[in-house]
């Protein structure tokens, strides 16, 4: 599994510094969740690694190649990205959304058996198998980011980039796709996300990178990064840290410090 | 194909010959060998307006349905792009300077209109790939065509050029020689080529601009395809008819609960729909019984204006 990587980036949008040397390691069959409070530069790193934009300096790069410099449609075929605006614009079935996640594997004489197979697999990895002739916009919140997810995994990608999956959902909802994300790491795929909830950052990820102000703040380990003053510091707050009787992990912010 | 591609298809194919043999003289099949004196009729007048009819409804359904998936709007026209109304004062300074009467003149002056508006839409728009920018400068650019062509209206040097200004502005097929289908046929059928080769991209596109380019989208590439894919068939449409609104409006929509709301899975129905809309128009304009030929841009804004505004009102309880 090849290893995505931000080497040195920074990035400038709209006259705005948003990144500033920003260096962190992603390793394959893991979830990263990228954490911060807004405008720290989470979704501007994310695009950054899915080659969406071009850095003022440093690069992001996929098994030492540069991302930006790779041939779009080989990008596209192992960098999935999800972004954070669920955007349908026309009322397609869910079967036809989730194939759009084979447009970059799609030869000249359109689809073929093994399109068809990965978007079957898909639909029912996050299963919306049921939902196929159903038109997106007779779907529900938790539905509709279940299908776009099944999107990008219909394109089989080495990598999923994910901005905000679980923004819009209920708890039962963040859990089962959480779920979701997890399988497709333990499948073998990097996953990344950006997330604001910390509890559910503590559940699902496997790495942590913080950030603030466009600058990586801690990179590691959950277990590591996730602590108290690491976490207060990168959000200006003063959090309390605990574990629950099943032992999972929480983090409460209190409020400002002083 | 799907059912529903092939009936159009076979639609098609009908209302052509239909449309050869209706008129003023009704000309059977068994007339339209070279010995037959009405075969003048149908080579020289009926064959290049039903070729015509074909090429510019398609044309504008085509690039109707590649519109709307661009801009993700239901709404869109091709006349959106300033496209046509640039093409529309081409064609309206040959008039005003009177040398429509060269034939290759008028269509060469619509082209260029449509050309130079294209490149000013690519100037303003810039690299950007902004659909807003895009639509806004299409937009400035149609009033601005559009006022010019007042100002050449009012500014006619004769009555007669104002007349000929004026119907010609109404679009229409009458008279059609041989001659508009050398110009604007091939030109056409190169817009379309261009124009379907962005159906992928257009599907993308369905997604959202941050999710069609992380799928390996270039938007500036598409941008760059959809604007000389429309000023192609727009401005060649205009130069051959004049100004024909809201086939690229209306088709689509007829086509789409048939075809599927994949922007690429309408453009092959919404041009043989555009086709076969023309064709059929055209030929009703020709058997109507007025005094002087109903012009065939004015039937389809009488059919296209309440045809908006059936699709405004069935849209308006999910717009409030």
């Amino acid at each position: 599994m090849s290893v995505l990587a931000a080497e040195g980036i920074s990035l400038v949008l709209g006259g705005k510094r948003v990144l500033e040397s920003v260096d962190a390691v992603f390793s394959g069959g893991r979830v990263t969740a990228l954490l911060g409070s807004n405008g720290a530069g989470k979704s501007s790193l994310l695009a950054c690694l899915a080659g969406l934009h071009a850095p003022e300096a440093g690069r992001a790069t996929l098994g030492g190649a540069e991302v930006r410099a790779m041939p779009a449609p080989a990008r596209a075929r192992r960098i999935g990205f999800l972004p954070q605006a669920a955007d349908v614009h026309w009322n397609i079935d869910v079967a036809t959304l989730v194939a759009l996640g084979r447009l970059p594997w799609r030869g000249r004489w359109g689809e073929t058996a093994a399109d068809r197979a990965a978007a079957e697999a898909a639909l029912a990895a996050t299963g919306m198998t049921a939902f196929a002739r159903r038109g997106v916009e007779h779907l529900s919140g938790g539905e509709r980011a279940r299908a776009l997810l099944a999107r990008v995994l219909a394109g089989e990608p080495e990598w999923l980039l994910a901005d905000e999956p679980l923004a819009s959902l209920d708890p039962a909802h963040q859990l089962e796709v959480g779920a979701q994300l997890r399988a497709v790491a333990a499948g073998g795929s990097g996953v990344v996300l950006v997330v604001h909830d910390l509890n559910l950052a503590a559940r699902l990820a496997d790495d942590v990178v913080l950030l603030r102000d466009g600058r990586v703040v801690a990179a590691g380990a959950a277990e590591d990064v996730l602590t108290a003053a690491l976490v207060g510091a990168t959000y200006g707050l003063t959090v309390e840290t605990g574990v629950t009787a099943t032992g999972q992990r929480y983090i409460v912010p209190v409020g400002r410090p002083g | 194909m799907t059912r529903a591609t092939t009936l159009l298809a076979l639609g098609v194919l009908i209302a052509a010959i239909l449309s050869v043999a209706a008129g003023k003289v009704w000309v059977p099949l068994d007339a339209w060998t070279a010995a037959d004196p009405r075969s003048i009729i149908i080579v020289e007048l009926r064959l290049p307006r039903t070729i015509l009819a074909l090429a510019v409804g398609a044309a504008l359904g085509m690039s109707g349905a590649a519109m709307q998936g661009y801009l993700r709007n239901p709404l869109a026209d091709p006349g959106l792009f300033g496209v046509s109304s640039g093409a529309a004062f081409g064609a309206v300074c040959s008039l005003y300077f009177g040398y429509a009467a060269q034939t290759w003149l008028l269509p060469g002056f619509a082209l260029f209109g449509a050309a130079a508006t294209m490149a000013a839409l690519a100037l303003i728009a810039g690299r950007s790939g902004s659909l807003i920018l895009f639509t806004l400068a299409g937009m400035i650019l149609t009033s601005i065509t559009g006022s010019l062509t007042a100002l050449a209206l009012s500014l006619a040097p004769t009555p007669f050029a104002a007349s000929e200004i004026m119907t010609w502005l109404m679009g229409a097929l009458t008279d059609r020689s041989w001659n508009e289908v050398v110009v604007s046929v091939p030109l056409i059928v190169l817009g379309m080529a261009v124009l379907a080769r962005t159906a992928r991209s257009l599907d993308a596109l369905t997604l959202g601009e941050q999710a069609a380019r992380s799928m390996g989208v270039d938007p500036h590439r598409l941008q760059l395809a959809v604007i000389v894919g429309v000023a192609l068939t727009v401005g060649a449409s205009v130069a051959a008819a004049g100004v024909i609104g809201f086939v690229g409006l209306i088709v689509p929509h007829l086509v789409r609960p048939f075809a599927g709301h994949r922007p690429s899975a309408t453009l092959l129905p919404a041009a043989l729909g555009g086709a076969l809309l023309l064709t059929v128009a055209d030929s009703l304009v020709r058997l109507a019984p007025t005094v002087s030929e109903l012009r065939l841009g004015i039937a389809m804004s009488m059919l296209g204006g309440p045809f908006f505004l059936y699709l405004l009102i069935s849209m308006r309880r999910r717009l409030a």
